[in-house]
């Protein structure tokens, strides 16, 4: 057996919420005081994702970097090797928002995308 | 650097930069050494910014007759060398009734210093000229000849002034070692040695130090730390004369002022401490700048501080000015101990300390000297016309960088091209305000750092905010290293 | 020059604003001044996502999000001038200056203000120690990683634990600095719960609550900082101080409407939000002048910016194609806030110029947990609704229908009750 402590981040209240879990079973969902608190305990522990936010160089644009994102949200164990990847990478100006810089992210099989563009020098 | 000068200023604070400036007035080859990166980096960048009148030093002190002769030559320095200065006048409070004599022994003393024009107030008198005077107020000194000033400017003119008549400056290099040689001294500092007929000893908190290694009379100088609140500019008006307490044994007191620029200054305490290279400020010291105010002035809107600061007084043991060439040392002359009235001082110490040093190398005086020195030119502050003249033919006076003070790009690059420009976030703003105002800096310092690198070459990453290793970024994202 | 409507700064509020006018007057000139070298304002820096959920359904980065209004603005009579400082502003002429044209007016119908906030700096905070480099505001650090591309610091310490400072306690982690600690002097975080688990949970980044930064060390670069916790009346408690070492500080520590215009045209400000005081219409006490978005109340989501920034714009068009609005017929009903409300947006309403609903949005004063929010009309209770947590960090609203106010004589309160 095995427990999990969290906090609900769907309202102010945080709720401290503890998970039981046998392996990839869930137990009990227990602390949480609203049935989102659950649904979000649940995913949290079972496939936890997030949206990766960050920069990209740039060459030969107005500005050496532009603001990206993960298309979808990622593992999130995998926030830093997407980083990494993405640091070590480089892109050509112009850029348009939305245009997919890296299209498949450390094989998470999502794009990263520019969230901002960026016109030639 | 194995060069001959005639005199070698240690020193580019207020003291050091009005004696330079006088001497270049004649005929030598003068040279500046600072340890910082800039002119105004010490005792000069962070005090009251206060031209007394001179009722407070003992009459017959070297204080008082500097503070006096230093009152009378500002107006005219501050017009050659394009200062703001404001003589707005200013009020020693007296709160008790037991302490009345105080202020007419002032007043005496005052009158024995040449004080001109002082004149005891009635609590009638005081209130009607401050509506915001403590109510307890008994009654004033008023001298109508104390006034405010840029200290960054006076201090950056003289210096610009000094560099424009052919003083040299040479900025991050202290002065390690002085040795009195054969007709003259060797100076050691990190990089290389020189030789000098004279050397001049302005060095502020330091002076002790370097006068002790060629002098067997010792000085001994205590760094009095001083913490101040500045407010914003909203409450310009809010009291129009320098309010002081009446003095103690430690000082002038916790003062409240309007400043040059429209802010209203608080403060300073007086603390000795032993370290005369940092000044942190304190929470204790904080509570009494506010305490002391609150004793003279009511209701001061202290929501609006936007920032606070603390400078360094140095206080030499006998609590006088030392302006003389050191008896077993010829050609070594101090100009040490200079705590209040320093500033007001500053063009008379220059004038003494320049005859001193003339005479003693028999110098002559120059034909072709300037004493002219133009201050960066602010568009908001010309007429309109001048004004819309200006920014037509030079656009970069309509971008305004600094939103807090209306600074633009036009007076940024002004303060990094002139004579010692600037080259640091610190040095654009001593010689612009930007970033002084009341965001301190969060919006244009980006934008400042930008023009500084663009301008000067200096990369981004190794733009500072006052010199050596104040870096302010600590490298680009995205950097594999 | 000329334009119906002036509209200072083109952030998220000038924007909505903007187009919000043009849709209800297209005949009407609208003319949007910005002081930066782009329009969008702060979001051009807040590469984060979480915008948008209620404007456009979907989740957005800040620049999406501005792009989404920019876009907006093509077809419609809406101009805009970059790099251009308003100096001056009156209900009917605006003074600017920019390189082009020098300082110029331009004589107007209204004016909406949308200036926005600034951060509250070191120097308000009154932080004892060293001034050295590497203390800075979270947002001026946010613009430095976002758009320059520079790491302001390696090891970092935060104090305020505001959205922004969040925000950058997981920007800056994400480019390879070691966030040591978040200390927020109150004992509630003002920061949404699931920015405290996103950006600092996830990187195992304390939260410290109670605890305040007593002294900076560091002559010329920040070398450490000294923490404390403090007590009830906030005041540092000795002998809990901890010195950490670190090249960086950072400040999130509240931000503060920018104004300053505002009162050089006399505009009358409500020292609760240092914004102005506004009616239903968002008018401030100076007829023709208009504010919304952060200048007049500092929000936690910009989607109720945009929403209000719209209401604010449709009223200044309204006002220059009448000329005016209802004032004299109508009566001025007054907003209270009561016991629990540290203020509320709008201040008065006249029910005469409501289209439709009236909402009305407030701050707590502190936590209140199972607590009520409860809206009275010349004291009888209207509303009297549950709430199972209020914060000061979100912000509240009621929504009254118009015809349900035409039952309210003189005023209007707001006040959150304990269960």
């Amino acid at each position: 057996m095995d427990t999990r402590e969290l906090t609900c981040i769907n309202c102010p209240m945080g709720c401290r919420i503890t998970v039981v879990m046998e392996g990839a079973e869930i137990l009990s969902v227990t602390g949480n005081n609203c049935k989102r608190g659950e649904i979000y305990a649940k995913t949290e522990v079972t496939a936890p994702v997030r949206t990766v936010t960050t920069t990209i160089k740039v060459n030969g644009g107005t500005h050496d970097r532009v603001s990206c994102k993960t298309k979808e949200p990622i593992p999130k164990d995998k926030i830093f090797e997407v980083m990494d990847v993405i640091n070590r990478s480089v892109c050509e100006a112009p850029v348009r928002t939305g245009d997919i810089l890296i299209p498949d992210c450390a094989g998470t099989g999502i794009p990263i995308v520019a969230t901002k563009g960026v016109d030639n020098i | 650097m194995n060069q001959h000068y005639d005199i070698i200023i240690i020193g580019a604070g207020v003291s050091g930069c009005a004696i330079a400036r006088e001497l270049s007035k004649y005929d030598a080859k003068i040279l500046v050494f600072e340890k910082d990166e800039d002119v105004c980096c010490g005792t000069s960048k962070a005090n009251s910014a206060i031209i007394h009148a001179g009722y407070d030093a003992k009459p017959g002190s070297l204080k008082a007759k500097m503070n006096i002769r230093g009152n009378e030559l500002m107006t005219k320095l501050a017009e050659e060398l394009d200062i703001p200065f404001k003589r707005i006048g200013s009020l020693v409070v007296c709160t008790d009734e037991a302490l009345r004599e105080g202020i007419e022994e002032l007043y005496n003393r005052g009158i024995a210093n040449g004080v001109p024009d002082m004149k005891i107030l009635s609590c009638e008198e005081v209130m009607q000229m401050e509506p915001n005077i403590s109510d307890d107020v008994v009654c004033a000194l008023y001298a109508p000849t104390a006034g405010i000033i840029c200290p960054f400017r006076l201090n950056i003119a003289l210096a610009e002034c000094a560099n424009q008549n052919d003083v040299e400056f040479k900025f991050n290099t202290p002065v390690t070692k002085v040795t009195q040689i054969e007709n003259g001294f060797l100076i050691e500092t990190p990089e290389g040695e020189l030789y000098s007929n004279a050397v001049i000893n302005a060095a502020g908190c330091h002076a002790d130090e370097i006068h002790n290694q060629v002098s067997a009379n010792k000085l001994h100088i205590t760094p009095r730390k001083g913490d101040y609140m500045l407010l914003d500019r909203s409450c310009e008006g809010f009291i129009g004369h320098i309010i002081f307490p009446q003095p103690t044994s430690m000082g002038k007191g916790i003062l409240v002022t309007p400043t040059v620029n429209g802010n209203t200054l608080i403060g300073p305490t007086a603390i000795d401490t032993d370290n005369k290279d940092e000044a942190p400020l304190t929470s204790e010291g904080l509570e009494k700048v506010v305490l002391g105010s609150a004793k003279n002035v009511k209701n001061l809107p202290l929501k609006q501080v936007i920032t606070g600061f603390s400078g360094l007084r140095a206080h030499e043991d006998g609590g006088e000015f030392i302006l003389e060439e050191v008896k077993d040392c010829p050609g070594f002359f101090d100009c040490a101990g200079i705590e209040s009235p320093g500033l007001t001082a500053c063009p008379a110490i220059g004038e003494y300390m320049a005859k001193l040093v003339a005479d003693k190398l028999s110098l002559s005086k120059k034909q072709d000297w300037n004493a002219i020195c133009h201050d960066v030119i602010k568009p908001f502050e010309l007429p309109e016309q001048e004004r819309d003249q200006l920014i037509k033919e030079h656009p970069e006076y309509g971008r305004v960088i600094c939103r807090c003070e209306t600074i633009t790009e036009g007076e940024i690059l002004d303060a990094i091209r002139r004579t010692l420009g600037a080259r640091s976030l610190d040095g654009v703003k001593r010689r612009t305000r930007a970033g002084m105002g009341r965001c301190q800096g969060g919006f244009c310092s980006p934008r400042v750092m930008e023009i500084i690198g663009r301008e000067t070459g200096i990369s981004f990453e190794e733009i500072t905010k006052n010199g050596g290793d104040s870096k302010i970024l600590l490298g680009r994202t995205k950097d594999e290293s | 020059m000329r334009a119906d409507i002036v509209i200072v700064g083109g952030g998220p509020a000038g924007l909505a604003a903007a187009i919000a006018a043009a849709k209800e007057a297209p005949e009407l000139s609208i003319l949007i001044l910005e002081r930066d070298n782009e329009l969008g304002g702060i979001l051009n820096q807040c590469i984060h996502n979480g915008f948008g959920l209620h404007t456009f359904k979907e989740e957005l980065t800040g620049p999406e999000y501005a792009e989404r209004f920019e876009q907006q603005l093509v077809g419609h009579n809406i101009r805009y001038l970059l790099d251009t400082m308003v100096l001056n502003v009156a209900s009917n002429q605006v003074t600017a200056v920019n390189s082009n044209d020098g300082v110029f007016t331009v004589d107007c119908g209204a004016v909406i203000l949308c200036m926005g906030c600034r951060e509250r700096p070191r120097g308000a905070l009154n932080i004892p120690g060293l001034r050295p480099a590497g203390v800075f505001t979270a947002g001026t650090a946010q613009r430095l990683v976002n758009i320059e591309g520079y790491i302001p610091g390696k090891e970092v310490v935060i104090l305020g634990s505001g959205d922004i400072g969040l925000i950058m306690a997981r920007r800056l982690t994400l480019e390879g600095a070691k966030v040591k600690a978040v200390c927020e002097l109150m004992p509630y975080s003002g920061g949404l719960k699931r920015n405290i688990v996103q950006c600092l949970d996830d990187f195992d980044i304390p939260l410290l609550l109670s605890h305040t930064v007593i002294d900076i060390k560091g002559k010329e670069r920040v070398s450490s900082v000294v923490i404390a916790e403090v007590d009830g009346s906030l005041k540092p408690i000795p002998g809990t101080e901890q010195e950490i070492k670190c090249d960086t500080l950072l400040l999130s520590c509240g931000l503060i409407p920018e104004n300053e215009l505002s009162r050089a045209a006399d505009i009358k400000i409500d020292p609760a939000t240092n914004g102005p005081i506004v009616n239903e219409s968002f008018e401030t006490s100076v007829q023709g002048i208009f504010a919304c978005g952060n200048v007049l109340h500092v929000h936690d989501l910009v989607d109720y910016v945009s929403e209000e920034s719209s209401r604010a714009g449709k009223s200044a068009a309204r006002f220059v194609k009448k000329n005016e609005i209802e004032t004299a017929e109508t009566k001025n009903i007054r907003i209270q806030k009561g016991s629990g409300v540290r203020y509320t947006v709008p201040c008065t309403v006249r029910i005469a110029n409501l289209e439709d609903d009236l909402i009305i949005r407030f701050r707590s004063t502190g936590v209140f947990k199972d607590s009520y929010i409860d809206v009275q009309f010349d004291g009888e209770q209207k509303i009297h609704r549950r709430k199972q947590i209020i914060t000061p960090g979100e912000m509240e609203q009621v929504i009254l229908k118009r015809e349900e106010l035409e039952q309210c004589i003189d005023e209007i309160t707001v006040s959150i009750t304990e269960g």
